[in-house]
């Protein structure tokens, strides 16, 4: 059964983000859904290129009230 | 007050002296008791590692008895924890031994996996173990020409490593003599060649000047030893003469056995430093899961604020202040320059131009080093 969780990468700048998105996704099952929390401007761009080059799958990315919540389907 | 320390490097050490130097007082009249279990009765300074894989430093200097950097006041154990017992408030150890706390602290710190890379255990080599740097400088002095590749795993610990290594190759090589018959090749897993922003702007243009090539959104799926190819989660591959792995890393197998985090990195409040759900257990250094660097210097002012935060609840029963995410990292810029970064929670660092006196004043505190864990820098 697939879970979902959250990364809360809010207001950190090493290893970032994205590094704190793939150290996860390596913990999680196919199929689990990761939510990233992040206040890196970046992110909005470097997250969706990741994930299309590696070839999971982008189901939304908003930013509520200065924080990035961009979620993520593990496919394989 | 039984305080227990379960881990006896940077952080656990550094807790230790300077808990038990704000607690003279009340170790000495038995208010409290002050314990520490380790793994081992040697401190290595991990950062030295790097030094050995390029033949300047030998792994002998890396390392002093554990017993002779603690203050009187600790109780010192070589006795590492195989059970933690949260509800109950005890540990078990090895040898067998229940350690009973009011207050433990879990600094465990987190240990290379390359076997859950296939072929990276037999087809990288590494210089985050002393048996890796070793074996890392025999073959770099060994090497007389061809492609040079850096991978890099996540997580790993100290995040500017692999930057640092590509600048060393480059001088190690030039300084051979051979830089012209070497092809350096840097893979990265982020879409940046660092994952902080202003260490990325400063490290690309460097690495053009240095004319070492870079490959980013690469994290490395399979290494083939035979075909000497390496291959990447994002479908490219790498063909190289000598492939240097960042492996990835995980908590240690104490903490994944007794189930206190997934991965072995436990839960932890970023601020407080407690582990979620149970005030009376501090985490430090890489076996917390909070998003900041695993890097020494991370557990070094973790340590602090859990030492005069633990020492102030035993005083004035609250504690004083939280961490604020703060890490300050050198970082090589070849064998004779370097820059610092220095950020926390609020701060973004700010890098400033690599020079001479930085990259000396790193070589000075390797030596430093053990007045810092000794509490007294």
């Amino acid at each position: 059964m697939s879970e979902s969780r959250i990364v809360d990468a809010r207001n950190t700048f090493c290893p970032g983000p994205l590094m704190e998105l793939i150290a996860n996704v390596k913990l999680a099952g196919v199929g689990d859904v990761l939510e990233l929390l992040s206040t890196d401007e970046g992110s909005a761009a470097d997250v969706p290129e990741w994930v299309h080059k590696i070839g999971y799958e982008l189901l939304g990315s908003e930013k509520v009230e200065g924080v990035w919540h961009i979620k993520v389907r593990k496919t394989k | 007050m039984r305080i227990l320390i379960v881990g006896g490097g940077t952080g656990g050490t550094i807790l230790g002296n300077n808990l038990a130097r704000r607690l003279s007082d009340e170790i000495r009249n038995g208010m409290v008791r002050l314990t520490m279990l380790s793994a081992s009765d040697k401190h290595m300074y991990q950062p030295g590692l790097l030094y050995v894989a390029f033949g300047q430093m030998m792994p002998d200097q890396l390392y002093r008895d554990q017993a002779s950097l603690l203050e009187p006041g600790i109780s010192f154990h070589v006795d590492p924890v195989t059970e933690f017992h949260l509800d109950q408030n005890h540990v078990k150890t090895k040898s067998g031994k229940i350690y009973e706390y009011d207050i433990l602290a879990i600094a465990t710190g987190a240990r290379i996996v390359p076997q859950e890379v296939p072929g990276m255990s037999e087809g990288a080599e590494n210089f985050y173990t002393e048996e890796g740097a070793v074996s890392l400088h025999k073959r770099l002095m060994e090497f007389q020409g061809g492609t040079v590749a850096m991978v890099v795993s996540i997580p790993h610990k100290c995040p500017v490593a692999p930057v640092e290594a590509m600048f060393l190759l480059h001088d190690f090589f030039k300084a051979r003599g051979i830089r012209d018959k070497v092809k350096l090749r840097y893979h990265y897993p982020v879409n940046h060649v660092h994952a902080t922003a202003n260490v990325a702007r400063w490290a690309k243009p460097e690495f053009d000047k240095a004319g070492i090539e870079y490959e980013t959104l690469f994290n490395v799926k399979e290494v083939d030893p035979v075909k000497k190819i390496v291959y990447s989660e994002e479908g490219t591959q790498c063909k190289y003469d000598l492939l240097i792995a960042i492996p990835p890393h995980r908590g240690m197998e104490t903490v994944e056995e007794n189930k206190l985090g997934q991965g072995g990195w436990i839960p932890t409040d970023r601020f407080k430093l407690t582990m979620n759900g149970h005030d009376n257990v501090y985490v430090i250094g890489d076996a917390t899961n909070i998003p900041v660097s695993k890097t020494g210097s991370a557990a070094h002012f973790e340590a602090e604020v859990v030492a005069e935060n633990i020492a102030s609840v035993i005083k004035t029963g609250i504690p004083v202040r939280q961490y604020d995410g703060k890490v300050y990292c050198f970082i090589e810029a070849g064998y004779d320059r370097a820059t610092y970064n220095a950020f926390d929670y609020v701060n973004l660092p700010d890098l400033k131009p690599p020079s001479k006196s930085i990259h000396w004043f790193k070589m000075a505190y390797n030596q430093m080093y053990w007045t810092t864990v000794r509490g007294l820098l």
